[in-house]
């Protein structure tokens, strides 16, 4: 039985959401039917939206189902993109955090590549949090010319928690809307949709227990939002597709479970997240812990190292061969592992970002997996650092 | 044992670590990714880069059971296969880009990384046999793999002993190819129709040419007969290679009214020499860098076989080391060699068995007859 660290990538789906899952799996009705089977059908989804609705601090009206959070992110990038530049065709510019998940940069490059967009990657700290300052610089320089602010609630390599509140207070004044995933931050710290200020917000349904291919764009009463899918007509014409009834009534419980849960849960990861990072500096002294230290700065669930003069994927391998499944992290651009743009971002230098690990704690964790990982991860690490940064070096020699 | 198989993304590579499996081992699937850019990974159609390859070695090693994981290999690449590749031409010579990949990517960085992280061999699709007269521990020797028309001992002999005892070619014994493909359908992998590659692999579309002037721009020079007589005009010498007869686009006929052939590259005049069928005729060869699978007792001649390319003939010679280079002399009395170029890998075989290689370093002509 492997040990499982590596719940930000997909956390094992919650009793009460396989339940609800497979009870709605088995009735047929497109919810956009108008016979009886379709009414019962649509129920479903409603009270899903209103419950969604409800444990996200948003109105039912709000959520836009999507497949998942990479769709929502697009939908926010371009939606409020090509809605925003048709107001005021001035605004052409794309402020978004140089540590997004690819599911924001991506869709944010293309519209710069094909559709006239300007893209500003905004600095982050070495701990990998947004600096406000050049933000506030970039706003007072060109705000009038923003069309839309991106930046994440939580960086899902590092954990980083964004400073939220100060983003939108100052996108408020210059009139830009402000989008942000918090995929990685439902479940582990409080996210009230209303209390935040946004004008969108991506959550997904396997990151918090649900089933996976559903997600939702939270996005704000009155905002503007330029359809990416058409076709039916759903979601109030923001987001053509039927309606998926059984991902939907899944990722509602899933994220009420979650959401409910997270006054105990929250400080119980964080100790056993403390107690990992503490563990690891201890077997291997040489770790580098990457992200905010301070524990309260960071997601409960998060810990991510570099180790020097070794290669992630070596890691990764070794722990797995081992039976502790973790990840390095960053995304695999075709299978290929390509240095985290994160930790470039933080200042780290290639060699260091290769050396990437994260370790990420989930609602089935516990004491035992953080024993068994730091029994097998000395071993690991003495192999992985002889294998050195082996495809760099010798390079040139004949 | 602890293997590490090298998947292509094609049908060798893959039954060879399903073969890998069955025998016992522990077989763990890797997946070397050769270039970075993105755009290539995605377009190219061909050989060890696209991004159908890493997917087809992923599905492979899914059907196998076994872990699968993609190693960056690309700076070093571009380091060692196309530097050398890109320099070689540059230098006038004819590389051999798979050997220098078996030489430093394969059976070197992977090998190396495989080694540190505790594997015990690399498992790969070639074509060739490796036999231990000794035993299961006596020391290895490379041989032609059983199905000569696929056989690749010629672009494995680069590596040295140590290498090859921790290298395993489970295709080795197979009858053909198309009993590998068989294989592959029997146990499932979707790759077992997949076509062959030719190409080399970091060239897309197959097109040597455009990819050399792309890298090594233009370089005019003077195309001269034996004499020394200008006979025409070249772009850059690195598109002809010795034996070259066609696209030489001479305006003037020779004087005997024969057809002429690239004789050699000279790089310090940026001059192509072009002379008759006859001048081309190889009497005796120097390789250099030899590296040794069967060392010899002294510097004394032998007699042998000598294969200059990835598919051409065996012929009779004798041969001898001296120093880290190998000398050859061609027997007069055997089908004789044409138009051997410096930077080409030699090789040299007691009948199926590798003795040696060395990369071409000078011809001398044939006598005339």
């Amino acid at each position: 039985m492997s040990v499982y660290l590596d719940h930000a990538a997909t956390t094992p789906m919650l009793p009460e959401a396989v339940s609800a899952f497979t009870e709605a799996l088995v009735r047929t009705g497109n919810p956009s039917s108008l016979h009886t089977s379709g009414r019962a059908a649509r129920r479903t989804v409603e009270e899903a939206r209103e419950r969604l609705a409800a444990a996200l601090g948003a109105r039912p009206s709000e959520v836009v189902l999507t497949a998942g959070g990479t769709e929502a992110d697009n939908l926010a990038v371009k939606g409020l993109f090509w809605a925003r530049r048709a107001q005021e065709p001035a605004r052409r510019r794309i402020l978004v955090s140089a540590v997004e998940h690819h599911a924001v940069l991506d869709p944010a490059f293309w519209m710069a590549e094909h559709a006239g967009a300007e893209i500003v990657l905004l600095p982050v700290d070495s701990d990998g949090v947004l600096r406000v300052d050049a933000l506030a610089a970039e706003l007072e320089a060109h705000g009038d010319a923003a069309a839309l602010l991106s930046v994440m609630w939580a960086n899902n390599e590092v954990g980083a928690l964004q400073p939220l509140a100060e983003v939108v207070a100052l996108a408020r004044r210059h009139g830009v809307p402000v989008h942000a995933d918090a995929v990685q931050a439902v479940g582990q710290a409080p996210v009230d949709f209303a209390a935040s200020g946004l004008d969108a917000l991506t959550v997904s349904g396997h990151k918090v227990g649900g089933p996976m291919g559903v997600g939702a764009l939270l996005a704000r009463r009155g905002l503007d939002l330029t359809p990416v899918l058409h076709g039916g007509g759903q979601e109030r014409g923001v987001r053509s597709g039927t309606l998926d009834t059984p991902s939907a009534a899944a990722f509602a419980v899933a994220v009420e479970t979650a959401v409910g849960a997270l006054p105990t849960t929250a400080p119980r990861i964080a100790a056993l997240r403390d107690r990992l990072i503490a563990e690891v500096r201890r077997v291997v002294p040489d770790a580098v812990l990457r992200g905010p230290a301070d524990p309260a700065l960071r997601l409960p669930a998060n810990a991510h190292f570099t180790f020097p003069g070794c290669e992630g994927d070596s890691l990764l391998y070794l722990l797995d061969s081992a039976g502790v499944e973790c990840s390095t992290g960053s995304a695999c651009q075709a299978g290929v592992p390509q240095p985290s743009h994160v930790l470039l971002a933080m200042g780290a230098g290639e060699d260091e970002a290769r050396g990437a690990l994260r370790f990420t704690l989930g609602h089935t964790s516990t004491p035992a997996d953080v024993e068994a990982l730091v029994a097998v991860l000395p071993g690991a690490v003495e192999r992985a650092h002889a294998a050195g940064l082996s495809g760099r070096q010798r390079a040139g020699a004949r | 044992m602890r293997v590490l198989a090298a998947l292509s993304g094609g049908v060798d590579s893959a039954v060879a670590a399903a073969r890998a499996v069955d025998a016992g081992h522990e077989v763990v699937g890797v997946h070397m990714a050769l270039s970075r850019s993105r755009a290539q990974l995605r377009t190219g159609s061909r050989g060890c880069c696209s991004i159908e390859d890493a997917g087809d070695a992923r599905r492979a090693a899914d059907v196998l059971g076994i872990p699968y994981y993609v190693w960056d290999l690309s700076e070093r690449f571009e380091d060692t296969v196309i530097a050398d590749f890109l320099a070689e031409y540059s230098a006038g010579r004819t590389p051999n880009p798979c050997v220098r990949c078996n030489e430093h990517i394969k059976f070197e960085a992977l090998m190396d990384k495989a080694l540190a992280l505790g594997f015990d061999a690399v498992c790969t699709g070639h074509y060739a046999r490796v036999e231990r007269p000794g035993g299961p521990d006596g020391a290895p020797e490379l041989h032609r793999a059983r199905e000569a028309a696929k056989d690749q001992s010629y672009v494995l002999a680069v590596m040295g002993p140590d290498r090859l005892a921790r290298s395993m070619f489970p295709l080795g014994d197979v009858a053909s190819k198309d009993e590998v493909r068989a294989e592959a359908a029997a146990r499932g992998l979707s790759v077992s129709a997949k076509p062959d590659s030719y190409d080399i692999c970091f060239v897309a579309d197959g097109d040597t040419q455009g990819f050399l002037r792309e890298r090594l721009g233009t370089r005019p020079g003077d195309v001269v007969d034996t004499t020394g007589a200008v006979v025409g005009a070249h772009e850059g010498a690195y598109a002809y290679t010795v034996g070259q007869r066609k696209g030489l686009a001479l305006g003037r006929p020779a004087a005997d009214g024969k057809p002429r052939y690239v004789l050699s590259i000279e790089p310090v005049s940026n001059t192509v020499v072009v002379g008759s069928s006859e001048d081309l005729r190889v009497g005796g060869i120097r390789g250099e860098a030899a590296v040794w699978l069967a060392p010899p007792a002294d510097d004394a001649w032998f007699a042998c076989a000598v294969q200059v390319r990835a598919h051409g003939e065996a012929v009779t010679a004798q041969a001898r080391a001296t120093g880290d280079e190998i000398e050859v002399r061609l027997d007069p009395a055997a089908p004789t060699l044409h138009g051997v170029a410096p930077g080409q890998s030699l090789v040299l075989y007691d009948g199926t068995r590798v003795l040696a290689q060395a990369t071409v370093r000078a011809t001398s002509p044939a006598a005339r007859p």
